[in-house]
């Protein structure tokens, strides 16, 4: 079968974020990016039910401007066959990218269709539920195990009181948490192999996806800032504290 | 203008997360309609319609609805869904779950995790691990909105009187089936709903060590929390996780013992009243958030800490 994985290029999570003067958005000059760490959890887990003879390819896509390609070598370095990019320098919005990802997934009749539980940018957390949607597939977001059966996939999930286990129908769309594996790092051979691997470039137009935003951002600010507080010099003067000056506790 | 709040609950009553969603409807203003689906549920919807400001309360009680199954949830809610000007569901794993693919089939935007209500069609939401607020507009004909649960004071759960009407509608879409649930056993207050949290980081050595902080969690009614890096190394449950990607808490004091405040674990405590951090690395970042900083080997601070209180 085949696996299809989504995956988003995002400032890398350890830049601090600087929002912009005229509150226009985020400052994104000269600031690494990287694979969103959920989809690189993706990505591994793909490949690894490639090494466990579960899938035949692995194919990784992603919505976005050219420089995404960056990011589409590097899951192809980690094991990815082939990849797509639906290049566009529009803003694309969670539901768009469904819509783009919902043709692909057409065009290439894939079974199992991985992604992260969220990106961490915008925070979203909805493309692979409305991937499902429009596709009319089931869904197992917030992955922790997964088990491909005959026609079927077992899916532990972490929800808000625990963990679940639900069997959903293949093919399937399935987000992952951070607990389902840990991804490997590529190998400088695997980098050099992944320059000859292809990566095929359509628009949405070329797709009949139409990406025009319905959510338009009127400004960015920053937080409200917290004021560092006080050192205190021992547990006593901290109780102290905390019973006669913050008066959170009896 | 009517709205609909799908409402998380037990099958006895309505959750907190529920009553903050409510309270969201209520900042939009209009009409506000509550849907309680499940399995033997009818109690929770006579609880539902005691809640303050609440109009209707919609009763689709059906065995399709018994484990919050996505596809079924979904579709249950698109049914009904184009009566409305405004869906709505607390940010929680649930919510998170099926609203995504609700906005979706009605062909909509959603806009996740609200932490405010600007007008109709006008909301704030925090980006990047909440270092940014955005202020967006929908000009989508149906507002599909998630509510961050520590943005809005609860509505009242008493006081109203709403109507009760039983939906007929089974839609069971036979995509996915409930197998099991390994759910922790709380014998503490809720990390969402606890106004006192102690949290552990990686800093706790390993899972046994936890005892220190449930000992100080028991003298003041606290609710336990941890950092990524503690329930990865497999210390405590991935329940227990604070963060962007964890629970989003905010309660009167959080006390962050052997954490070092990245800023994903940030994301999800720095809006508490009061933040005391242990930690033995002075230039921990987590000392830039808060109040009382105590610079000490935690392993001496927390036993001395419970033998005060
Ligand atoms: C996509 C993504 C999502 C993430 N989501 C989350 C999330 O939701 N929540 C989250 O918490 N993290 C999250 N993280 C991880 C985050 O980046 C940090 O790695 C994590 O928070 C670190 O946990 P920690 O502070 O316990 O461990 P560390 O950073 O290792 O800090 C341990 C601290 O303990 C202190 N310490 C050690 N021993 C003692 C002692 N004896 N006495 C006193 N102090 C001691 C050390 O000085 C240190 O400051 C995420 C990361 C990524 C990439």
């Amino acid at each position: 079968m085949k696996v299809l994985v989504a995956v988003k290029r995002v400032v890398d999570y350890n830049v601090n974020i600087r929002v912009l003067g005229d509150n226009t958005g985020v400052d994104l000059n000269n600031v690494k990016m990287s694979v969103n760490p959920f989809d690189e959890i993706a990505i591994e887990e793909a490949v690894r039910l490639k090494e466990a003879g579960t899938a035949e390819e692995v194919i990784v896509v992603s919505v976005g401007a050219s420089a995404c390609q960056e990011q589409i070598r590097t899951a192809l370095a980690l094991g990815a066959d082939r990849g797509i990019l639906v290049e566009t320098e529009e803003e694309v919005q969670p539901l768009a990218i469904a819509k783009v990802l919902k043709a692909i997934v057409d065009k290439e009749q894939a079974q199992i269709i991985i992604t992260g539980k969220q990106a961490i940018d915008g925070d979203n957390s909805q493309t692979g539920q409305m991937l499902a949607a429009l596709a009319g597939l089931s869904q197992a977001t917030f992955a922790s195990e997964l088990q491909v059966g005959d026609g079927t996939a077992t899916v532990t999930r972490e929800v808000d009181a625990g963990l679940e286990t639900i069997t959903v129908k293949l093919p399937t769309i399935i987000t992952t948490d951070l607990r389902l594996n840990e991804p490997r790092y590529a190998s400088l051979p695997n980098i050099m192999k992944a320059k000859k691997k292809t990566i095929d470039t359509f628009t949405p137009e070329d797709l009949g996806v139409d990406v025009t935003p319905t959510v338009k951002t009127l400004k960015v600010t920053p937080p409200s800032a917290r004021q560092a507080g006080i050192i205190v010099e021992s547990v006593e003067e901290l109780v102290d504290k905390l019973k006669n000056e913050a008066k959170v506790i009896s | 203008m009517s709205i609909l709040v799908v409402a998380e609950h037990d099958n006895s009553s309505v959750k907190a997360s529920a009553l903050v969603a409510i309270a969201a409807a209520q900042a939009i203003g209009g009409d506000i309609e509550v849907l309680i689906a499940g399995a033997g549920c009818a109690a929770a919807g006579e609880t539902a319609a005691k809640v303050a400001g609440v109009n209707k309360v919609l009763v689709a009680d059906n065995d399709a609805y018994s484990h919050d199954l996505a596809e079924n949830i979904a579709a249950l809610i698109v049914e009904i869904g184009s009566n409305y000007s405004h869906i709505l569901s607390a940010t929680t794993a649930s919510g998170k779950n099926f609203m995504p693919r609700v906005a979706a089939l009605l062909d909509v935007a959603q806009i996740s995790d609200i932490s405010g209500v600007v007008s109709e069609d006008t909301f704030e939401r925090p980006i990047y691990a909440g270092n940014a607020i955005a202020t967006v507009q929908s000009t989508d004909s149906i507002k599909v909105l998630t509510v961050r649960g520590t943005a809005f004071d609860p509505a009242a759960a008493d006081g109203g009187s709403a109507t009760i009407e039983n939906l007929d509608i089974a839609k069971d879409e036979g995509l996915s089936s409930w197998d099991k649930e390994e759910i922790a056993e709380l014998e503490r207050p809720e990390l969402t709903a606890a106004s006192i949290i102690i949290s552990g980081g990686r800093g706790m050595q390993n899972g046994e060590n936890f005892a220190l902080l449930e000992s100080v969690a028991d003298k003041l009614g606290a609710a336990i929390g941890a950092s990524r890096a503690a329930v990865d190394a497999g210390f405590v449950p991935n329940d227990m996780q604070v963060g962007q990607t964890g629970k989003i808490v905010a309660p009167d004091l959080y006390i962050a013992v052997g954490i070092s405040g990245a800023i994903q674990h940030l994301a999800g405590m720095k809006d508490s009243k009061v933040i005391v951090a242990i930690n033995k690395d002075e230039d921990a970042p987590i000392f830039q958030v808060a109040d009382y900083g105590l610079v000490a080997d935690l392993f001496k601070a927390v036993p001395e800490l419970d033998a005060l209180l």
